[in-house]
């Protein structure tokens, strides 16, 4: 029986979305980009965006987000995807645009420009992978890096007083006036995806409505920089990553 | 004809918006103009000058090592200045910041006493009118009712009001040097 | 009198040039001494007339990366800053490059290495015209002697820089942008359409309506194959702009003996030298390259074949000599009269440097 003879028996309970590209991801397996495109990729089409969208992209592991979400893109540079997207949308307000990075893109080299963005309220969703570590240079220590978390830079652990504290950025975001909808979530579960997919649904909207700059961090795993298999990176998520980053809406849309 | 300019004194003493009003005139008198300053903290109470240029034909250089006129309101400018006035040139002095005069005898020296006068008017910001009125005396590269237009189009139009006064003080300086 | 003709320093000429231009977007960080361009288009409101967004950035990274986004969708857009701050953009500026984007960045010179001086400089030759960031990319370098070249440059910059694809820079100093003189500004026209940028930039980020298929900006391509490619392709659009776009001013080079290479407002001051060195019966001419990338080395050449020698004057320890000796190849003395840290030096100083130089 192929693919479509399945598919008459009724028996298709779920596909791919129609603007997720037919390609291998370079992912890891267990990897929760995979699962974040695939959210954003449901979101655009079910709010009807897909031609108005403009992604802006990372430099880390989802810099290539560009090959497998189908709406037009700017790849920026290292951490200035806030600057990026400023533009857009300001030269055009009827745009939904939005970024896409990681923990050292976002909170690291970028950190300026995610506060002054998110202060000016410009018109924009943030998506903010955080799992603690840079995964595509190969697992060095993220700003959100744990305190003993081991890293490729800190091989017995992070010392806060060699390495400073972990840094719960989004909070900070979430003190702003220019930011309208802060939100952490993850999707280690299927209840924690939907979640997500709801949230990211709402960001999206807000930031097309012009309501200001939203904010959802995903609390994520990063199993090949973790050195564990996916189903213990998601339990070691649990019981570390969100006592440090607590699920939950620091700033609900009003 | 060509006339170089340089005039130069302390930051606050409007030199700049002299040279700029200057520059306005000829704009106005459709000379071609260049306004050069020495820019920067200057602006704010170090010494400071501005380099203005007023001529028939296209300018080349802004900045310049001789000059035919020189105003002069403090002693640096004065020692820095005086031996840059072309032979023939003018120099144009306020003696109340100036503790050795001027020495050279190849050059025409006239010492306005704007400060004084700008006193006895009680109007402190006339001060550089006054001097730039007894410049227009001596030299007669524009006239006043171009000074009048330009101060139109340098001033915003907010302070439009202070027009009359500005030319009671341009009138005052040539009557200075009359 | 002709309503037009105006009075206004160099930095705001290149302000008001852009509104009247149609610019879509201004991203800029205040740096002395070019800090009234911003000022300039904030007091304009170019917003409420055009539609042309101005915005203040938090840094220079900053505005160049918001240039970069505003290029990615067709937008004519620009940023202005001085040396420091330029420094801060070559990142943004390869990027820029490297995504084959248009886009006009303005550096108006102040004196370096370092936090350095406010003063006028010629200083930063090197880094517009052979990179100045990562990889092998040139920007257009524009260099404007008067306030109307600064006005006039800011269209002619954008033309450039979306016929080509590539940024361009108008490499100013501190002379020209702050001094005052009269300029006639280019008549406004209005801002282009969607339909026209999307006319004019099949490539530019607006969204897929009414296309169908995803456009990306992006300088990434981790397929060496490819990128190279990409290379060769960047290198043929130089090779066009070569052919196509060397521009530059003659003066007095009919019958000179000697000739002076100076760019800029330098070129001015040295123009009053050349003026009063004839009075003495010294002929010297001048070129002024207004194209400091592609330079005219077959030009300077070709005028280089008459005269005794070249000075070449620049506000910096000798940049802009390098290719003018590349130019001649060494067939005649070529020598070089600088002055550093926002000196400027007067026409009597260059006239006598020149006489000592070659003993006059």
């Amino acid at each position: 029986m192929n693919q479509d003879e399945i598919i008459k028996q009724g028996t298709k309970v779920y596909s791919r979305p129609r603007l997720m590209d037919d390609r291998n991801m370079h992912y890891c397996p267990g990897c929760s980009h995979g699962v974040v495109h695939k959210l954003v990729s449901e979101v655009i089409e079910e709010l009807g965006l897909e031609d108005k969208t403009i992604g802006i992209a990372p430099v880390g592991c989802a810099v290539f987000a560009y090959h497998y979400i189908d709406v037009d893109w700017v790849e920026a540079a290292h951490g200035r995807a806030p600057a990026v997207a400023t533009a857009v949308k300001r030269l055009d307000p009827s745009r939904m645009v939005f970024t896409y990075q990681g923990d050292g893109d976002l909170a690291a080299i970028g950190t300026a420009e995610t506060i002054h963005a998110a202060n000016r309220g410009e018109n924009i969703a943030m998506i903010f992978i955080n799992n603690g570590i840079y995964g595509m240079t190969g697992g060095q220590m993220a700003p959100t890096t744990l305190e003993g978390m081991k890293t490729a830079t800190t091989p017995y652990g992070r010392r806060v007083d060699l390495n400073g504290y972990p840094l719960n950025i989004t909070p900070l975001l979430a003190q702003l006036p220019g930011t309208c909808y802060v939100t952490r979530q993850s999707v280690h579960t299927a209840a924690s995806v939907r979640k997500c997919k709801a949230a990211i649904k709402k960001a999206f909207q807000a930031a097309l409505d012009g309501r200001g700059t939203a904010v959802i961090e995903v609390v994520s795993t990063c199993n090949s920089g973790w050195k564990m298999s996916p189903a213990k990176a998601n339990e070691w998520m649990e019981e570390n990553m969100f006592k440090a980053y607590p699920l939950g809406d620091l700033k609900p849309l009003e | 004809m060509t006339q170089e300019i340089i005039i130069a004194g302390f930051g606050g003493q409007g030199v700049l918006s002299m040279g700029k009003i200057l520059a306005y005139a000829a704009l106005m008198d459709d000379k071609e103009v260049t306004w050069m300053p020495s820019y920067g903290p200057e602006q704010r109470g170090g010494t400071a000058n501005v380099t203005v240029i007023l001529s028939d034909t296209s300018i080349s250089s802004p900045v310049l090592d001789t000059y035919d006129i020189a105003v002069i309101l403090n002693q640096q400018s004065l020692d820095k200045f005086e031996s840059h006035v072309k032979p023939g040139g003018l120099l144009i002095y306020d003696p109340s910041g100036i503790h050795h005069r001027p020495t050279r005898t190849d050059i025409t020296v006239v010492e306005v006493d704007a400060m004084t006068a700008t006193i006895e008017m009680g109007n402190p910001k006339g001060y550089n009118m006054i001097l730039l009125g007894a410049l227009l005396q001596l030299r007669g590269m524009v006239g006043i009712d171009a000074v009048l237009r330009g101060l139109k189009k340098a001033l915003p139009e907010r302070h439009h009001h202070l027009i009359p006064a500005n030319e009671a003080a341009l009138r005052r300086g040539m009557e200075l040097v009359k | 009198m002709n309503e037009e003709v105006r009075l206004m320093k160099g930095n705001e000429a290149i302000a008001h040039a852009a509104i009247r231009y149609g610019v879509d977007g201004y991203f800029g960080y205040p740096i002395t001494p070019q800090s009234e361009v911003l000022e300039t288009l904030e007091a304009e409101m170019p917003w409420e007339t055009t539609g042309m967004v101005v915005l203040q950035a938090e840094s220079e990274v900053s505005s160049i990366n918001m240039v970069y986004g505003g290029a990615s969708t067709g937008a004519a857009v620009m940023t202005s800053s001085s040396s420091p701050g330029i420094s801060l953009m070559q990142e943004g500026i390869s990027y820029i490059a490297a995504a084959e984007l248009p886009a006009l960045i303005v550096n108006v010179m102040r004196g370096g290495p370092g936090l350095g001086t406010i003063h006028p400089s010629q200083s930063d030759y090197f880094q517009a015209t052979k990179g100045g960031g990562h990889g092998d990319y040139h920007l257009i370098v524009l260099a404007p002697a008067t306030v109307q070249e600064m006005a006039d440059f800011v269209g002619l910059g954008f033309d450039l820089a979306f016929k080509y694809r590539t940024p361009a820079m108008i490499l100013a100093d501190g002379i020209v942008g702050q001094m005052m003189e009269k300029v006639v500004l280019p008549p406004a026209r209005p801002r282009r359409t969607p339909e026209e940028v999307a006319k004019q930039c099949p490539w530019a980020v607006t969204g897929k309506k009414g296309r169908g298929h995803r456009n990306v900006a992006t300088s990434l391509e981790l397929d060496s194959a490819i990128m190279e490619k990409n290379n060769e392709r960047f290198q043929r659009t130089y090779d066009e702009i070569k052919r196509n776009e060397v521009r530059y001013k003659t003066y007095y080079t009919d019958d000179c003996d000697y000739l002076i290479v100076a760019f800029g407002s330098v070129a001015r001051i040295c123009l009053k030298s050349i003026e009063e060195a004839r009075k003495q019966g010294i002929k010297i001419g001048l070129v002024r390259p207004i194209t400091l990338w592609p330079f005219p080395y077959d030009e300077i050449a070709e005028i280089a074949s008459h005269v005794k020698g070249i000075l070449v004057v620049e506000l910096n320890a000798g940049q802009m000599i390098e290719d003018v000796r590349l130019a001649v190849s060494h067939s005649l003395p070529v020598h070089h009269f600088g002055r550093m840290g926002g000196i400027v030096p007067n026409p009597l100083e260059v006239l006598n440097a020149f006489k000592q130089k070659f003993g006059l």
